[in-house]
């Protein structure tokens, strides 16, 4: 039976529930439409210039897009070893107490305010590794460089990302091995597997799939890191020659740039500089979501 | 294999085995100590710098004047409790909505493309969604708003709360609700009185943790919000939040703005934590109460009353 309540019951929450789709598209349709001019007119600008100089009105955005991917990509590199290792110990190793324990640290770390992050990557990693690093690399004459010793750097953007995003692979490698059933394990055990054999042959092949979504999802992260990222990385509107030079991030170009941004051009460019990260980003989220869902789904159905 | 594991060489390859059994398990653990090395030195650092310049006139009072020492972040504290709430008003409702959706009509086509795009949508950075908002909100009323920046946070929070809700309501055993619709409750009133009422705690914390994120969010409010240096609650002017105060000051040449900052983190940072804790503790309890089955969610309802 179903009674007028019911109706709007469903009404309502149907209606919030294509908000989620709606909202996505809009992000996209809007994004699209303010950065259009732009990328219709200087799209080859935009994605091959070098130089972004507001005053001249030139807005090339390729070392912002080449810091975003190397700082990602570098993070992701440095970060997914140590975090698949810790995700193994914490689902196949650790002792039942500690199992929690560990588990909450780590999401825990995920949690953490990015803005936390940069200051920390400031004040403390900023300033240890230009009298460490950057001074001695400097002072070697390695990468060709010249001029001062910088502390901001691309190194320390890595750097900084990949303390980020490890808790966020960790997390998800944690969940993903937790949902190989134990079946695999115990089948593996009874064979006369060593543990470590067990996790290599049972279920990491297992557990593949959703590992690889989880270290994707950790580069969309980096990928899309504004604030620590803009607080440590140097801002430099020039292609970094080595890790230790400052450089800068389509994110961070956004987070300094766009509230002071006055002029049509240079708003223009930002846009599209946005809808550049939005496309990266999306593409990034929807092949790992696809991932991870096709994991954690078969889990979900063997478990009912 | 019995006939022949006495043979030397079936014992080697086993000791090799085992030592390489050791090795990998060691290196997992050398791994997962690594994982967690950055998070005592980040949280070490915080507590020693934040608590020095932690004080009573931090949290309440605004900057001080350049060149003037003292001062604290009270209107920042203020503003991101402003942002917050709006964001909440918004993200919340939706968000719970969307879960419901989601949760009852989980094989649905439409409910795994909801799930499907909200965790998307989590994933991307939020500070696109900052340039979504002020494309909406803010050109065309050409003044940075408290409302916009709320809004902005409320799209954060929507999808974070939709799938909280959808995992905390699908812990619901199926015979309870079974149990509702056999008495003749309509399907709107199951949804309110039991599936709502019994997850409630669950959603609660859920929603805690949302915005103990959505507090420590900075990017998506540097062109929505602004920031302020003065008191305001006008949501429809510029507003200081907690993020954007750290996020000027830590850029500050001044060792008390410097500090400041520091106690600034330190305050999300006890923010998020204090709420993942409570949010822990309540699922625990929630899942063992589920699982024992010895007092049913229904039964204690029904005691209670």
């Amino acid at each position: 039976m179903v009674t007028p309540g019911d109706r709007a019951y469903d009404l309502i929450i149907s209606a919030c529930a294509l908000l989620i789709p709606l909202l996505l598209v809009a992000l996209i349709i809007v994004t699209t439409i303010a950065a259009g001019p732009t990328l219709r007119d200087h799209l080859a600008d935009l994605l091959l210039g070098r130089e972004w100089n507001v005053a001249r009105g030139r807005f090339g955005a390729a070392p912002a897009i080449v810091g975003t991917m190397i700082s990602a990509l570098g993070a992701t590199v440095l970060a997914t070893p140590v975090a698949l290792c810790a995700a193994i110990f914490v689902s196949e190793l650790a002792p039942r107490r500690l199992r929690g324990a560990l588990g909450f640290l780590l999401d825990t770390l995920a949690a953490i305010p990015s803005v936390v992050y940069g200051l920390w990557g400031a004040l403390v990693l900023v300033p240890w590794l230009r009298t460490q690093v950057i001074a001695p690399v400097h002072a070697a004459g390695l990468f060709g460089m010249t001029g001062p010793a910088y502390g901001p750097s691309l190194v320390a953007a890595v750097l900084i990302l990949a303390v980020m995003i490890l808790p966020f692979i960790a997390a998800i490698s944690r969940e993903v091995l937790l949902a190989v059933p134990t079946t695999q394990r115990e089948a593996a055990l009874a064979l006369g597997a060593t543990r470590w054999e067990m996790i290599r042959d049972a279920v990491l092949p297992y557990a593949r799939t959703g590992i690889i979504g989880g270290v994707l999802l950790g580069l969309g992260r980096a990928l899309g890191e504004t604030i620590a990222v803009a607080m440590v990385i140097g801002n430099r509107h020039a292609m970094p020659h080595s890790l230790f030079d400052p450089a800068e991030s389509m994110a961070a170009l956004l987070a300094n740039e766009f509230a002071e941004a006055s002029d049509d051009a240079h708003l223009g460019a930002l846009m599209a500089v946005s809808a550049v990260l939005l496309l990266f980003t999306l593409l990034v989220n929807l092949g790992a979501r696809l991932l991870v869902a096709r994991v954690s789904r078969s889990h979900g159905e063997a478990t009912r | 294999m019995s006939q022949r594991a006495g043979s030397p060489q079936v014992a080697a390859a086993r000791r090799a085995r085992h030592r390489r059994n050791r090795l990998m398990q060691l290196l997992m653990t050398a791994g997962a100590t690594l994982a967690i090395l950055p998070l005592i030195a980040i949280i070490g650092d915080l507590a020693m710098r934040g608590a020095r310049a932690m004080s009573i006139s931090f949290l309440l009072r605004s900057p001080a004047p350049v060149g003037v020492s003292g001062g604290g972040m009270g209107n920042a504290i203020a503003g991101t409790m402003l942002l917050v709430l709006i964001g909440s008003l918004i993200g919340i409702p939706v968000g719970l909505g969307a879960g419901l959706f989601v949760a009852e009509r989980a094989h649905t086509r439409l409910a795994q493309v909801v799930r499907y795009v909200a965790d998307v949508l989590s994933g991307l950075p939020s500070i696109v969604v900052g340039v979504f908002v002020w494309e909406l909100l803010v050109r065309p009323v050409g003044r940075f708003s408290a409302l916009a920046g709320g809004v902005a946070l409320g799209l954060l929070i929507i999808p974070m709360v939709t799938r909280a809700t959808e995992e905390v309501v699908r812990l619901l055993p199926r015979s309870l609700i079974e149990a509702a619709l056999a008495l003749g409750f309509p399907r709107w009133r199951t949804a309110l009185v039991v599936v709502l009422r019994t997850s409630m705690p669950g959603i609660v914390t859920a929603a805690l943790v949302a915005i103990a994120r959505a507090a420590g969010e900075t990017a998506p409010l540097l062109f929505t919000a602004l920031g302020n240096t003065y008191w305001s609650t006008n949501p429809f002017r510029p507003i200081a939040a907690l993020p954007l105060q750290i996020f000027a000051y830590a850029q500050s040449p001044f060792d008390d703005l410097r500090a400041q900052a520091w106690a600034g983190a330190l305050v999300l940072v006890v923010l998020v934590v204090v709420f993942s804790l409570i949010a822990r503790a309540v699922l625990q309890a929630r899942q063992a109460l589920l699982r024992g089955g010895r007092s049913s969610p229904l039964t204690g309802d029904r005691e209670s009353r």
